[in-house]
C-alpha cells in the first residue's frame, strides 16, 4: 500500500504543481483586475458601467466549464489559438475577475459617502482619498467574500481537466484508471483538502490582522 | 474677514437658498441657527465646498475664492462634521497626519509635533495611538476638530457639534469653540440648538425656509 503511494505520488504532485500555478496566477492577476474593473463600476460614466454589467453578466451567467472549453476549443475555429495553459489562465482570469470585481462593487458601495467628503475638505485627491481610505475600508470588507472565492478556486481549478491540462485531478484519474484502484481518488481528495485547509488558515490570519481597527 | 454674497442654491427646481450674504468677522464665533429643513447644512456645505452654488461668490479679505476648488497651498475652510466622520482605518495620529503630509507636503515631523501639541491642548495626550473604535463620541468629536486644525484653517465650521452630545459634553465643546476663540480662530456654527447658540456666538445668523 505505502509502497502504491510513493509509486502514483510523483505523478499527483506534479499534478498538484499544475494546480497550484493556476491558483496563482489566477488570483495574481483577478484580485487587481477585479478592483479596478470595480471602480469603473460604481463610476459615473454609463457607457462603462453598461460594458462591464454585461461583461460580468457574460461571465458569471455561464458555466466557466462552458468559457474554458470556448476559449481553447472554440476560439480557434475563428483562427484565435492559445496552448491549454494559456487558454485555461485566459478563461479563469476573465471568470474570476467578475466574480471580484461584483465584491469589490459591494466594497466600494459600503464605504459611507462622508468619508469621501470628509477626504475632499482635506483636499486629498480622488486618488490619496481611493488609497488611503477607500481601499483599507474595501479591503476589510470584502475579505471573507474574497476568501469563499479563493477556496473555491481552488476546486475550480480542476476543470482545466477537460482541455487535457495535466492537473491534480487528471493525475488521480489517470491512476485510477490503470490501475483499477480508488486509492488515487482518495489521495486527490486528501491533497485538495490541504490545499484549502492552507487557504483557510491563511485567510483568517489575513482577517485576524486586519482586526485592529473596526 | 469672509464675505458671502448673494449665494443661491437649488436642488433642481427647489430653491433651498435664495440670494443669501453673511459676514464673519475674523476672530468671531457665528452661529447659523434655524429649523430643521431651512437649508443651514447645505449652507455649510457650500461654504465648504461640498455643493456647488448655483449663483453668488465668497470673499476672503476682499479677495474671491471658490471653495469648490480650492488653493492648494492656502486652506480657507476646516469642517468638523456632524458625526465626525474619522477615517477608521486610521490611528488618532494617522487621521490627523494625512492631509497635511499629503496635501501640503509637510514633513512627518513636524507634522507630528504640532499635531502631538494640537491633541495635548485638547485634552487627548496619550490617545495618539488608538484607533477611532476606542474613543468615546466627545473624543471623537475632538480628534475632528484637531484634523481639521491640524490644515490650519482660517475659519473652521461645525455641523451641529452638539446633536450626538449629552448635556456635560455639549458644555465641554462650548469650552472648546470659546478657547479656540482665545487664540483668534474664527468659526462658523450651524445648529438648532437655540441655547448653544446663544452659549457661544458673538452672533447669531437665522435662516428661514424658503415657501
Amino acid at each position: 500500500m505505502i509502497q502504491y503511494i510513493m509509486q502514483i505520488l510523483p505523478a499527483l504532485l506534479a499534478g498538484t504543481k499544475m494546480t497550484l500555478s493556476i491558483f496563482f496566477w489566477t488570483l495574481i492577476c483577478s484580485i487587481p483586475l477585479g478592483a479596478i474593473l470595480a471602480l469603473g463600476l460604481v463610476s459615473n460614466f454609463k457607457p462603462l458601467v453598461w460594458v462591464l454589467n454585461v461583461y460580468d453578466w457574460l461571465m458569471r451567467g455561464t458555466p466557466l466549464l462552458l468559457q474554458l472549453i470556448f476559449v481553447f476549443y472554440g476560439l480557434p475555429v475563428i483562427g484565435i489559438i492559445f496552448q491549454r495553459y494559456d487558454a485555461a489562465m485566459v478563461a479563469f482570469i476573465l471568470n474570476y475577475t467578475a466574480y471580484f470585481a461584483e465584491i469589490f462593487r459591494g466594497g466600494f458601495q459600503s464605504v459611507p459617502r462622508g468619508q469621501f467628503e470628509s477626504a475632499r475638505v482635506l483636499r486629498l485627491t480622488y486618488g490619496q482619498t481611493i488609497r488611503k481610505i477607500v481601499i483599507p475600508q474595501v479591503f476589510k470588507i470584502v475579505l471573507p467574500s474574497i476568501g469563499n472565492e479563493v477556496i473555491n478556486l481552488v476546486k475550480d481549478s480542476s476543470l482545466v481537466y477537460v482541455i487535457g491540462l495535466g492537473d491534480l485531478l487528471r493525475a488521480g484519474n489517470v491512476a485510477t484508471a490503470r490501475d483499477v484502484s480508488l486509492v488515487p481518488l482518495v489521495l486527490v481528495g486528501i491533497i485538495y483538502l490541504a490545499l484549502t485547509a492552507v487557504c483557510t488558515i491563511v485567510l483568517k490570519m489575513i482577517e485576524k490582522r486586519s482586526n485592529v481597527w473596526r | 474677514m469672509l464675505e458671502i454674497k448673494g449665494l443661491t442654491k437649488k436642488f433642481g427646481s427647489k430653491t433651498v437658498i435664495n440670494d443669501f450674504s453673511m459676514t464673519v468677522a475674523d476672530n468671531e464665533i457665528m452661529a447659523i441657527v434655524g429649523p430643521s429643513g431651512a437649508g443651514k447644512t447645505t449652507l455649510l456645505r457650500c461654504i465648504t465646498g461640498l455643493e456647488r452654488v448655483n449663483a453668488g461668490a465668497f470673499y476672503w479679505n476682499g479677495k474671491q475664492f471658490d471653495p469648490v476648488n480650492p488653493d492648494k497651498n492656502d486652506t480657507i475652510i476646516g469642517v468638523v462634521f456632524q458625526d465626525y466622520q474619522l477615517f477608521p482605518n486610521l490611528t488618532v495620529m494617522g487621521n490627523i497626519t494625512l492631509a497635511p503630509t499629503l496635501v501640503k507636503k509637510l514633513g512627518a515631523d513636524e507634522v507630528e509635533k504640532t499635531a502631538t501639541a494640537l491633541l495635548e491642548r485638547l485634552g487627548l495626550g496619550g490617545k495618539e495611538n488608538l484607533y477611532p473604535y476606542q474613543l468615546s463620541g466627545g473624543q471623537k468629536q475632538r480628534v475632528a476638530i484637531v484634523r481639521a486644525l491640524a490644515m490650519n484653517p482660517k475659519i473652521l465650521c461645525y455641523d451641529e457639534p452638539t446633536s450626538a452630545l449629552d448635556p456635560a459634553l455639549r458644555d465641554e465643546v462650548a469650552q472648546i469653540i470659546l478657547d479656540l476663540k482665545k487664540q483668534k480662530m474664527t468659526q462658523i456654527v450651524v445648529t438648532h440648538d437655540m441655547d448653544f447658540a446663544k452659549n457661544v456666538a458673538d452672533e447669531i445668523q437665522q435662516v428661514e425656509q424658503i415657501q
